[in-house]
């Protein structure tokens, strides 16, 4: 293996100055260090756990499309995942001078704060938006505000104001779009791929030069924490005060954020995060598009990993069932050796994975369902976005020339320590007329294959109740009635 | 800029005075960053930082609280436990002596403070905090009021009767009666700042605290026993919140005098700053209620009799809880005229988190309770709920009718329910789109809409009498610009705004040259907090009072100075005429000045004619009620119990509102919070009394994707306060929370449909899509028993 360089610090832009970091805790948040050591404090602290939005800022990052930013969650972004990145907070924000940035002036003239906390937040997201989409639909809008909590203006001010923002400026004209060559041009300048080691002993940081070196340091350092999105394991250190240490972060990793795909399968690399991995999955099997669009907020989204939401191993991550029900497969890796299970396998009980110390999720591989085969998946929350699964169900099947269940598989997530598959249930529809009686037999089985558990999201009576009726959703939507079959919120953004 | 210099003198009218679309004040510094909460105040050099070690279980003798490992961890400075409050270890708002700074030998609840470690940095204090050794000497807890009995269990403080009429008689000798019981849930009041407080010593035994409360004049008393000080060595200032919603009424009172001991004891500045689990687990919210009632009525629908037992979850203290209680029963009719009817409250001790004040306090748990019995009625006489909503409404307040009398013997004397709900039907197409679902209905087969009409009537006033008075304080300094301060507290609101507006216009100046300011202790003091509506109402009088002093003695020099009489001296946009010349209000104010006349005043304000006498259930409880109503449909998923709400539409009366803007922000906002309370807003306490709902992932406040699809707001263009408030506006605080009311009333009749409307779903709340589920589940059953 080729030897990599060492460097002993991070290096990004923050709004318009490169800062160079040598001394950076390994559970340091961008949150803490904007407020604490820069005094940066328009980004605000409202729940640490990236939920409600109000320290939302942009992270520009180099990527295939040039340089992208997207809205994150401050509070449980570690500081030291952002080497080579551009940080923006809402005091870069610039109009003409002496005036405020079109996004903040429609904000003001709509009345879209109140109390003002959370506002900063709703700046940031609609800005990330606004440089995307400059006329965006309500759909759109919606989508980009999820992982935003206001508790003042019910939000229809905020929306107007969304609205309205293009009658402000231009988004080509804005300073992040006149600047970006000169940016990049920094960005890249920072680049030596090198790999980053800060601290020492129980405080430790590692960023991999690339996925050969990280798979040769996690080789060494099995007990080390893993961490991409940083969607979970910040909340180990914002809540429960965890020792993360040492921590490796990959969400660099560009051998890791690679998507390919041909006729029957796409391999997701385990760092591509949900908002990148969205328009291929959503293309190529659109049932996930909505469910997609169902996960976290737009910052977690742009955080998170599939990789990561596998490999916790989580009895309610989102994309485990319906990915086991399209019969996906998990390329698991230590040091340079490779091996391939079904995804269903690797979740052998709570909290315990197939997963060998020193190995780690490279990829996953999901299965294109031909035509004519059918899949569906449906989550159900207590609030429709932002919120964690109470129960999920994915449905794949086939029918044979004469009408009968050729293949079936249903995995559900929320029912059982693991995501796992409804086994009674596809016995009794395998070989059967696909009928709404066999679906009611069928249905009377899920007894055997699931008691879930009664907590803050459900009762145990509303999962088992809720997961069976979901069964008859997909017959009588798979049978293409044109009635709806769900409650909607959007057309298609 | 000079601002001296834009002063329009040729202007007909002022820019922002009363009666006009202002933007928030601070609303460019809100979306820049730039606005200044308590935690982004530049800290005092040596601020030290305060984490608290909480309770881990629900009730329970302290055996042995062991904190050496938290004094030796790094960083930490001290830890203060309820042997280091100097004064009275308590911070209760009722004078109840039962809710400690510092748990002293027990535990009533899970996450009740016991320590508070004071350490250099707040990660040092809260990593510290998780190092203490408790042990616990178990007591059996009470969990839930859910299966207490509201009339001899023990209660918290003393209930409220309220008696009218005979109601055992009436509902005895009615052709019909339905008797039943509804559960309905709490709610956190999620505000996007936590509680946080900094306290700065000063000399001798003064204090300073920053804090991040609703009632900074309760913060300074409290404070100051806790302290065992005077009064006025404490002073409280807050500039603004990031949001209240009542949950920083008496909430932040704890917070504050941690602070204000520790930074006392050490010399140094201290901040409490609460993480939003801590928050959610150790503050109160708004109380649950278990609500039992009976209602006797005709075969028409009429209401003839009411009995309401209202027993509501006080928590482990008094707090508000008593005054909660007091004004659900004074809402339990809301719109309605009860012939007769005997109404209770019982505020149960629990053993879980004392709860407080939260927008409406109570009154929109009356309120649905009153809902519920319409409900009721409804279904048994097979209508819809709005034909019984108008048959049992209140006289409109031009008939001089009988049936206008509440249950504490109030007479309504400014009923416009009528009409509105008149105006809301036509402009929400109410009968077209009933024939509409029905015939969606029909054809669906899985997902069933619903739709419903609800009416809101809300009293105005504290209830406790001595609250209804505000201070002001105006200067008018020598370039003509003005400094204006009030008692009331700034929570985004846009309270300082509206009373800037009256400030402006009381001197006839624009209002950029009315300079809003910090409310503290120190400048205006014993005020009410900002609470019950009443924030314009009281300081926006307040300071016209004090404005007026000042403007009497403007009048007075300019026409002695100008030799005029005083009738000739009129006050006009940024100038004064006297006699027949006009003087810019900046040149008469310097004229004014060098005669050595004075140019500040305190301002005060009581608010007339109210009454209360708790002993008897009788008073002139409220100065005036606020009306509106809301029209919501929503379409339910009756095989999971997901639901979309698919339009609202509401009409809400604001009087002759101050500033339409900030109004229909209030009636948007409050729509949406109330929405979210009765739908997807679940406080869990697990079977060890541990709130398992403590933060946003588990605790589920609206999103921008659960407003309406459709969502119209108007205010009444018509309407103004029948008694003099302040520029005839009414107060719109609280009143359009309510009106969340109909999404659960929209959510019920698409439960109903499952059996064709001819069983009442008595649909408790919050309605998640399990509650939803369930009801359906439960009717059709009953249809499948029946038949």
């Amino acid at each position: 293996m080729a030897r990599v360089s060492i460097r002993n610090e991070i290096r990004f832009i923050l709004n318009g100055r490169n800062v160079v970091l040598s001394s950076v805790a390994p559970d340091a948040t961008l949150l803490d260090w904007l407020r604490l050591d820069r005094s940066l404090r328009g980004t605000k602290e409202g729940c640490a756990e990236g939920d409600c939005g109000a320290c939302t800022v942009l992270v520009g990052k180099l990527s295939a499309g040039g340089l992208v930013y997207e809205s994150v969650n401050a509070c449980i972004r570690f500081l030291g995942s952002l080497d080579g990145t551009h940080v923006v907070t809402v005091e870069h924000l610039r109009g003409e001078p002496g005036q405020l940035h079109p996004v903040q002036q429609a904000m003001v003239d709509f009345h879209g704060s109140q109390c003002g906390f959370c506002t900063p937040g709703f700046v940031m997201s609609l800005y990330g938006l606004w440089m995307k989409t400059p006329d965006p639909s309500n759909a759109a809008i919606e989508k980009a505000l999820q992982g935003n909590l206001c508790r003042c203006t019910g939000y229809e001010a905020i929306m107007r104001a969304a609205h309205a923002i293009s009658s402000y400026g231009k988004a080509a004209k804005d300073p992040l779009a006149v600047e970006r060559k000169a940016i990049m041009a920094r960005l890249e300048a920072m680049q030596d791929g090198a790999r980053i080691e800060i601290g020492s002993a129980k405080a430790r940081l590692i960023v991999p030069a690339n996925v050969d070196d990280f798979a040769a340091i996690l080789d060494k350092e099995p007990g080390a924490t893993i961490v991409a999105g940083s969607t979970d394991v910040g909340l180990w250190v914002t809540k429960h005060m965890r020792d993360i240490s040492p921590v490796i972060f990959i969400g660099n990793l560009d051998g890791l954020c690679a998507i390919s795909e041909d006729q029957s399968v796409i391999s997701i690399g385990a760092g591509v995060t949900y908002t990148d991995a969205f328009s291929t999955l959503a293309n190529r099997i659109p049932a996930l598009g909505p469910l997609f669009d169902r996960i976290g907020g737009e910052q977690v989204r742009n955080m998170g990993t599939i990789g990561g939401n596998i490999a916790n191993g989580s009895p309610i991550g989102d994309t485990p069932p319906p990915l086991i029900a399209l019969g996906a497969r998990l390329t698991l890796r230590k040091g340079s050796k490779r091996r391939t299970i079904p995804l269903e396998t690797f979740f052998i009980a709570y909290g315990k994975q197939d997963r060998q110390p020193g190995e780690f999720v490279e990829a996953v591989h999901v299965p294109v369902p031909a035509k004519g085969e059918k899949f569906a998946v449906y989550k159900i929350t207590k609030r429709r976005d932002e919120d964690i699964t109470a129960a999920l169900g994915a449905f794949f099947l086939t029918l044979a020339q004469d009408g009968t269940v050729a293949d079936v598989r249903i995995a559900y997530g929320g029912m059982a320590a693991t995501p796992k598959r409804a086994s009674a249930v596809e016995k009794a529809l395998l070989g059967k007329p696909w009928t709404e009686e066999t679906v009611g037999t069928a249905m009377a089985e899920y007894t055997r294959d699931f008691t879930p558990l009664t907590d803050m999201r459900a009762s145990a009576e509303y999962r088992a109740l809720a997961a069976k009726n979901l069964l008859l959703r997909f017959f009588v939507e798979a049978t293409g009635t044109k009635a709806p079959f769900q409650v909607s919120r959007n057309e298609a953004a | 800029m000079n601002k001296h210099a834009t002063s329009n003198l040729k202007a007909e009218k002022i820019a922002g005075g009363v009666a006009t679309d202002q933007r928030h004040d601070s609303a460019h510094k809100h979306v820049s960053g730039a606005a200044v909460y308590i935690d982004d105040m530049p800290e005092p050099a040596g601020t030290l930082h305060v984490g608290l070690g909480l309770s881990k279980v629900a009730h329970g003798t302290l055996k042995s609280v062991d904190i050496s490992a938290v004094r030796s961890a790094p960083g930490v400075v001290d830890v203060l436990t309820y042997a280091d409050v100097p004064g009275e270890n308590d911070v209760s708002p009722s004078g109840m002596h039962d809710d400690p700074v510092l748990a002293e030998g027990k535990v009533q609840f899970f996450g009740q403070p016991i320590f508070a470690v004071i350490a250099e940095t707040r990660d040092a204090a809260r990593r510290a905090a998780r190092l203490a050794k408790i042990e616990y000497d178990e007591i059996p807890a009470i969990l839930g009021i859910w299966p207490l009995d509201p009339v001899t269990d023990r209660l918290v403080t003393t209930p409220l009767t309220l008696r009218r009429g005979d109601a055992a008689a009436a509902i005895a000798a009615a052709p019909r009666r339905v008797k039943g019981r509804m559960k309905l849930g709490g709610q956190d009041h999620f505000y996007l700042e936590g509680q946080v407080s900094l306290a700065v010593p000063g000399e001798d035994d003064e204090v300073t605290v920053y804090c991040s409360t609703q009632g900074p004049s309760e913060t300074q008393h409290l404070v100051s026993h806790a302290l065992g000080v005077p009064s006025h060595a404490v002073t409280v200032e807050v500039r603004r919140m990031g949001g209240g919603f009542g949950g920083k009424e008496t909430q932040a009172n704890q917070c504050a005098a941690i602070a204000a001991i520790a930074a006392k004891k050490l010399k140094r500045a201290v901040k409490v700053r609460l993480d939003r689990d801590e928050d959610m687990t150790a503050t109160g919210k708004r109380h649950d209620f278990a609500i039992d009632y009976e209602v006797g009525f005709d075969d028409e629908g009429n209401i003839l009799g009411v009995d309401f037992m209202f027993a509501l979850n006080a928590g482990f203290s008094a707090d508000l809880s008593g005054p909660v209680g007091d004004r659900a029963l004074f809402h339990c009719d809301n719109a309605y005229f009860y012939p007769n009817v005997h109404a209770k409250s019982a505020p149960l001790y629990t053993n879980t988190v004392s709860n407080t004040a939260f927008r409406g306090f109570g009154g929109p748990q009356g309120m649905i309770g009153a809902e519920r019995i319409i409900d009721e009625v409804a279904f048994a006489v097979g209508k819809d709920p709005l034909e019984i909503r108008k048959l049992n409404f209140y006289d409109p307040m031009e008939a001089i009718g009988r049936r206008n009398v509440t249950p504490y013997h109030q007479k309504v004397e400014d009923n416009i329910i009528q009409r509105i709900v008149a105006e809301l039907e036509e402009s929400a197409n109410y009968p077209r789109r009933r024939r509409e679902i029905q015939a969606f209905n029909a054809n669906s087969r899985f997902i069933k809409r619903g739709l419903a009409l609800t009416p809101v009537k809300f009293g105005i006033s504290f209830t406790k009498t001595e609250s209804n008075q505000a201070g002001a304080l105006v200067h008018v300094y020598a370039d003509g610009s003005v400094h204006m301060n009030h008692g009331g507290t700034e929570m985004g609101q846009g309270l300082h705004l509206k009373v800037a507006q009256v400030v402006a216009e009381e001197f006839q100046i624009d209002l950029e040259r009315v300079k809003i300011t910090a409310t503290t202790t120190a400048k205006v003091p014993n005020t009410a907090p900002t609470a019950a509506s009443s924030g314009a109402d009281l300081n926006g009088m307040a300071a016209q009072n004090a404005a007026r002093q000042i403007r009497q003695r403007l009048t007075d020099f300019a026409a002695e100075r100008y030799q005029v009489p005083v009738d000739q001296v009129v006050f006009l946009p940024n100038r004064v005429r006297v006699g027949n010349q006009e003087v810019s209000f900046n040149d008469l104010v310097r004229q004014a000045y060098i005669a050595r006349v004075q140019l500040s005043a305190a301002g005060f304000y009581k608010t007339p004619k109210i009454h209360w006498d708790r002993g008897k259930g009788q008073g002139h409880a409220f100065y005036y009620y606020a009306y509106g109503a809301a029209c919501a449909e929503v379409s339910v998923d009756t095989l999971t119990g997901e639901y979309v709400v698919e339009r609202a539409d509401i009409l809400h009366d604001c009087g002759r509102s101050l500033n339409r803007a900030i109004d229909i922000g209030q009636v948007e906002g409050g729509f949406i919070q109330g929405m979210g309370w009765l739908t997807t807003e679940e406080l869990w306490w697990d079977d060890k009394g541990r709130l398992r709902t403590h933060a946003p992932s588990t605790y589920k406040i609206p999103l921008a994707s659960d407003r309406p699809k459709i969502f119209n707001v108007a205010l009444t263009d018509w309407s103004q306060a029948y008694e003099p408030t302040i520029h005839r506006s009414k107060a719109v605080g609280e009143p359009p929370l309510p009106h969340g009311m109909s999404v659960l009333h929209a959510l019920s009749d698409a439960v109903a449909s499952v059996a064709d409307h001819k069983i009442c779903p008595r649909l408790d709340a919050p309605a998640t899509p399990e509650r939803v589920l369930m009801a359906i589940e439960r009717l059709k059953k009953e249809v499948k028993s029946g038949a």
